[in-house]
């Protein structure tokens, strides 16, 4: 395998639990195999159904969320996408 | 306003709860003819003077128009209460063929109000089609205080709806709700014309609350929004409380049997109720 023939496409999926088997709530796309801009429209499907479904089509996950509990008094404020799990696939190019 | 003119506490509840309201085709063609004219102009390219009434904006011109009609003051005055002040406003033109970053925002940083909101109103004064990338926007993300444009890692959420609209149609959206604009692959450039105004006054009881009782308004605050997944409780928490907070009701949920929150004084008195539960609303008067 001759590495620098190999890029990286990075796809993260926002879950609804920390539970890899969950339902996707987000997902975004970040492809390193072609210098073709990201264009995203509003009514796409999530590409899987959860981060297991993915790993089982090849994909390797690369980041797992951690679980914490909220700083006092914050308990029940929510902010950002709390199960963020990073997945990845390196594929070939060509040249 | 007169009472038939502003929103009733059903349509509040959805507003709370979803963080915006969409009304379409609100401003005649003719209209919306005229403001694409002004905007053109360069007329309204400066900012007015931030912090004035709102009343006292483009007393002569035609946006003046379109925002004292009837129908839009009404829902203006519903949601912010009488004489709001003017913060800003801005035009948006996405160039024909071009094509838009994932932007996903909050307008802002970090909205350090514990219920209050300002109100941004977004007015399209032509036709937006589908391939023109209307306003993205994630429904039920108003209570998800964060920091502008942080977010833009992400490029879905289940559940985010793509405005199409005919001219004349408006959104009032809450100011901390995630937006975003798309790609306009059409031939046509895509006008919006955005005001923000914050309120004059404490957001209690500001629209008509003749059906204050209706049966309709839990089940509506207590919907499930898919993409909210394990954060559900938290979120109906969210919602209930800023109802709680704009019908002026301090009372204890238990006191009036509604087991959706109570106050975290009445914990210690019934142990065995899930603290989650708990809205302890003692942080602002009500």
């Amino acid at each position: 395998m001759n590495e620098s023939q190999y890029r990286q496409k990075i796809l993260i999926l926002y879950l609804g639990n920390s539970n890899l088997d969950s339902g996707i709530v987000g997902w975004s796309l970040y492809d390193g195999t072609t210098t073709v801009e990201f264009d995203p429209t509003g009514n796409e499907d999530p590409p899987y159904q959860s981060v297991l479904e993915a790993m089982r089509d090849g994909w390797r996950v690369i980041q797992i969320p951690t679980i914490s509990a909220p700083q006092i008094g914050r308990e029940h404020q929510t902010d950002y996408l709390q199960f963020e799990f990073v997945l990845e696939r390196m594929e070939l190019i060509d040249g | 306003m007169d009472k038939k003119d502003l929103l009733n506490s059903v349509t509040v509840a959805k507003f709370i709860r979803d963080g915006y309201l969409r009304y379409d085709e609100v401003v005649s063609k003719e209209l919306c003819q005229e403001a694409k004219k002004a905007i053109l102009s360069g007329e309204l390219n400066a900012y007015d003077h931030v912090g004035s009434p709102f009343s006292s904006i483009w007393n002569n011109s035609t946006m003046g128009k379109i925002f004292r009609l009837t129908k839009v003051k009404g829902i203006i005055e519903s949601l912010l209460g009488p004489d709001p002040q003017y913060d800003h406003h801005y035009i948006h033109t996405n160039k024909a063929h071009t094509k838009g970053k994932a932007n996903l925002h909050q307008d802002g940083d970090y909205d350090t109000r514990n219920y209050g909101f300002d109100l941004l109103i977004l007015f399209y004064p032509e036709d937006v089609t589908e391939n023109m990338g209307g306003t993205l926007l994630i429904p039920g993300s108003h209570f998800r205080k964060i920091n502008s444009n942080i977010i833009k890692r992400y490029q879905h959420i289940v559940g985010q709806q793509q405005l199409i609209c005919k001219a004349g149609t408006i959104l009032f959206i809450h100011s901390n709700l995630w937006h975003s604009g798309r790609s306009n692959h059409s031939g046509k450039d895509r006008l919006l014309f955005k005001v923000r105004l914050s309120p004059a006054v404490k957001q209690v009881r500001t629209w008509n609350t003749d059906d204050i009782d209706n049966a309709a308004i839990q089940p509506i605050l207590s919907d499930s929004i898919a993409w909210h997944g394990e954060h559900q409780r938290l979120e109906i928490i969210n919602t209930v409380r800023l109802w709680r907070y704009m019908t002026g009701d301090s009372t204890s949920e238990f006191k009036t049997k509604k087991l959706w929150g109570t106050k975290l004084a009445d914990i210690p008195k019934v142990i065995y109720q899930d603290s989650l539960r708990s809205m302890d609303m003692t942080d602002e008067t009500v």
